[in-house]
């Protein structure tokens, strides 16, 4: 049965590193949802979080060849109860829609929306939630004549307490087992 | 996070791993950075490589001009065969193999022989030139993305656009290629790199930080392990490469010998285990023997040591050993449960698992269970072997050549073979008493492969006979190379297994396209004139009477030798699995 997994890789910052992982997933034919890739809070080590929809045995596999990637700390696959995540949203309306003030004003309380920006000639919506959300408030904003919309990739943080550090840290422990 | 999969480690702060691109850049000797690329490969201990030069990589060339005597650089005839020479040499020696070209034209020529190595875990060294890194990206002459190309098939590979990384990246790239499951490594140096200076100084590499090669083995695994191989009736082992890779040989026979496991290979796990030893059951797969694959599914357990799987080895995989308990030890964690799932999965170094494992095991001998491979292969020797090694009458067959050439040297030779019938064939009849002997492109399937790999395992193994078992068509695909045999006078036997056909293709078109026989028919040159032509005593063989005294005719040779052998146009190769059949399926016939 597939379902949506959200992978979290630990990399070495090095050029290239995204494209040997999306190798591995192209060539089994896997369609990444979303993929992003941030600084941790770890000095000079890379997070990417990508989202698949695939079965668990799949998601296993792919994580492990990511994991063989020499630059790759180590990699990990969760379901949707296992992390807390977020997505943001920014959309672009005309500024004439300020004339519907109060049915906007109502929207964006109803979905804890902001605005971002005002211009000239248009604002600038923002939205932080779960797809499905932003989705939500795409299809309200979308009378008032959306001229764009953008969503990000998905960034998650794995629910329990666990530090990468640590886990590095007890890892080369082990490492200096096998040197001697 | 119960699903997290933890394997990899990283270093703790105080460890002594150096940090990727700060070498030292005061101290050393100051020198180009193409001298520092000889320097690096001789600090390694490489004395041999094979390769192509071309302007991207020219300044090297000039510094091995001047080092010439302390590295040898055999010029190929194309970058294919400096890298399949590379494999070749690894393969025998156990050391890494390596190769250099030209960008652009070069550095794609390498491709086929780098991902051979890939699927093969041979550790090579592939170093390519680049045009200058301020032409980078802008379609300059000779310019190719080689990184980008060759990422999906090498272990490891970077760019050097600054003289001074040379020094860390090539300590990198050695430990990398040889360590945990080996592999090859490229190396694409920028022009602009190997003229400028540097700072040389050359630390080897015995650390990265992401990158973990020796698993710590999980002592809960191996001793489930050992229980289910105490309480089995019929357990039976399958070995592969990891055993040489791992220089596991001894200890892989203490375990079988321990337990009285009869144990099959894969073709890249011949030579491993000598194969007059009682416990070698044969070969595995699509044309192995009839034994191991048919009790394959009759085992009540399965020990993978060193393996993968390969869908060649297993036929269809829903039907494949499901009576059995699976125990599977890899180096590579990522083939664990990959193909086959486990009842056992055991990440460990063969070299470290296997004593452990045999430590806790009873001392057996299961003989019943073992007579049952001997009926079987008795079924097999009559209805196949005989008449394959000892006909008396028709065309000559590949099995007698084959027979003949490992008896002759006493099963002590090196035998190198290309890719089709005679490959099978080759695995199927030469007996071994050495590891490291069989050499032959399993998981790529390359022809081509045999000619270079061949002088790259001869100039590897100087002593040893080296013996290159081709087929007509795949002798083509590299013939080029005689001239890199000519320029290196190696010793080198060379046995061309004729039939006219790509045979192979063809047994296939016969068995299962109703005999359309769709471009595999071969019209083929005077092989015995080319090979004259190239300064190399030649000989062609086109009936039984005089094949064994040509082939002693030929080893006693002091010098390259091209043995042409006339083969039956249109043999088949049997045992069988066809594709899509379970190993139970195995036709003799
Ligand atoms: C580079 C490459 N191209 C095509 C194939 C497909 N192929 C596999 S075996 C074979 C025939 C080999 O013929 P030959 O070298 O004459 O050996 P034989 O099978 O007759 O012993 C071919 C074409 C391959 N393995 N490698």
């Amino acid at each position: 049965m597939k379902e949506q997994f959200t992978i979290s890789v630990f990399t070495e910052n090095r050029i290239g590193i995204l494209s040997h992982i999306s190798i591995i997933f192209t060539r089994r034919h896997i369609n990444i949802d979303s993929i992003t890739a941030s600084e941790t809070e770890a000095h000079d080590i890379y997070r990417y979080t990508i989202v698949v929809t695939e079965t668990r045995d799949m998601v296993r596999k792919v994580v492990k060849q990511i994991e063989k990637q020499i630059e790759v700390f180590q990699a990990y696959y969760h379901t949707l109860d296992e992390i807390i995540y977020q997505e943001i949203a920014l959309y672009k309306l005309p500024i004439k829609v300020i004339k519907k003030g109060a049915e906007l004003e109502k929207i964006m309380r109803q979905h804890h929306a902001r605005i971002l920006s005002v211009e000239e000639e248009f604002l600038i919506v923002e939205k932080s939630g779960h797809k499905e959300e932003t989705q939500e408030l795409l299809e309200q904003l979308e009378p008032f004549g959306v001229i764009e919309f953008v969503r990000s990739g998905r960034v998650a943080i794995i629910k329990p307490m666990w530090r990468f550090n640590e886990s590095l840290h007890e890892m080369e422990k082990q490492k200096q087992e096998t040197l001697v | 996070m119960k699903e997290a999969v933890m394997s990899k480690a990283a270093l703790s702060d105080n460890s002594e791993d150096y940090n990727f691109f700060e070498s030292d850049k005061d101290k050393g000797i100051r020198i180009t950075g193409s001298e520092a690329v000889v320097r690096s490969l001789l600090a390694e201990g490489v004395n041999t490589i094979f390769g192509y030069p071309g302007g991207a990589i020219m300044p090297v060339y000039d510094e091995l001009y001047k080092y010439q005597d302390q590295l040898h650089h055999v010029l190929t005839r194309h970058e294919q065969g400096a890298v399949h020479a590379a494999q070749g040499y690894a393969r025998v020696s156990g050391n890494i193999g390596v190769c250099i070209a030209t960008s652009g034209p070069g550095a794609t020529n390498l491709i086929t022989g780098i991902a051979d190595a890939y699927i093969d875990s041979t550790p090579i060294v592939c170093i390519t030139g680049q045009v200058g890194s301020h032409l980078l990206g802008t379609d300059a002459f000779q310019e190719t993305d080689v990184i980008g190309i060759t990422m999906p098939v090498t272990k490891w590979n970077i760019q050097v656009t600054k003289s001074e990384d040379i020094p860390v990246v090539f300590a990198k790239a050695f430990y990398i290629a040889k360590s945990g499951r080996p592999g090859p490594v490229l190396i694409d140096i920028t022009k602009d790199a190997q003229f400028s200076e540097l700072n040389f100084e050359y630390k080897k590499c015995t650390n990265i930080r992401s990158y973990i090669p020796i698993p710590v083995i999980k002592i809960n695994k191996i001793e489930e392990a050992a229980e289910i191989i105490n309480n089995a009736e019929k357990p039976f082992v399958l070995f592969g490469q990891g055993v040489i890779l791992g220089k596991a040989e001894e200890e892989f026979k203490q375990f079988i010998e321990k337990g009285g496991l009869p144990a099959a290979w894969t073709i890249l796990g011949l030579s491993a285990l000598e194969s007059s030893h009682p416990l070698n059951m044969g070969m595995l797969g699509m044309h192995g023997n009839y034994a191991p694959n048919k009790l394959t599914n009759e085992c009540d357990v399965l020990i993978a040591v060193g393996m993968r799987f390969d869908d060649r080895v297993t036929g269809d995989v829903s039907r494949y050993a499901k009576q059995a308990k699976i125990i599977h030890i890899d180096i590579d964690t990522a083939e664990i449960n990959k193909i086959i799932k486990a009842t056992i999965g055991i990440h460990a170094d063969v070299k470290e698992a296997l004593p452990m494992l045999t430590k806790l095991i009873d001392k057996k001998t299961h003989i019943k269970w073992i007579e049952e491979f001997y009926k079987l292969q008795q079924i097999e020797d009559e209805k196949i072997i005989q008449n394959d090694i000892f006909p008396t009458q028709g065309e000559i067959t590949m099995g007698e050549v084959v027979h003949l050439i490992s008896e002759k040297t006493d099963d002590n030779a090196v035998i190198v073979s290309d890719v089709g019938q005679h490959q099978m064939i080759t695995c199927r009849y030469t007996k071994f008493k050495q590891s490291k002997s069989n050499i032959t492109s399993g998981g790529l399937g390359t022809m081509g492969f045999g000619l270079p790999a061949a002088y790259g395992a001869k100039l590897a193994a100087p002593d040893r006979t080296v013996v290159a078992i081709i087929g007509d068509g795949g002798f083509q695909m590299t013939i080029q190379e005689l001239g890199t045999i000519l320029q290196t006078k190696v010793n080198l036997k060379i046995v061309v297994l004729n039939n006219n056909f790509l045979g192979m293709v063809r047994q296939w078109q016969e068995m299962f396209f109703d005999k359309r026989y769709a471009s595999t028919v071969m019209d083929n040159p005077d092989f015995v004139a080319i090979a004259q032509g190239y300064g190399i005593k030649s000989k062609k063989i086109e009936t039984r009477d005089n094949l064994s005294m040509d082939i002693q005719e030929m080893l006693d040779y002091d010098g390259a030798y091209l043995l042409e052998v006339i083969v039956a146009k249109e043999d088949n190769v049997f045992p069988m699995i066809p594709t899509g059949s379970s190993v139970a399926e195995i036709r003799l016939d």
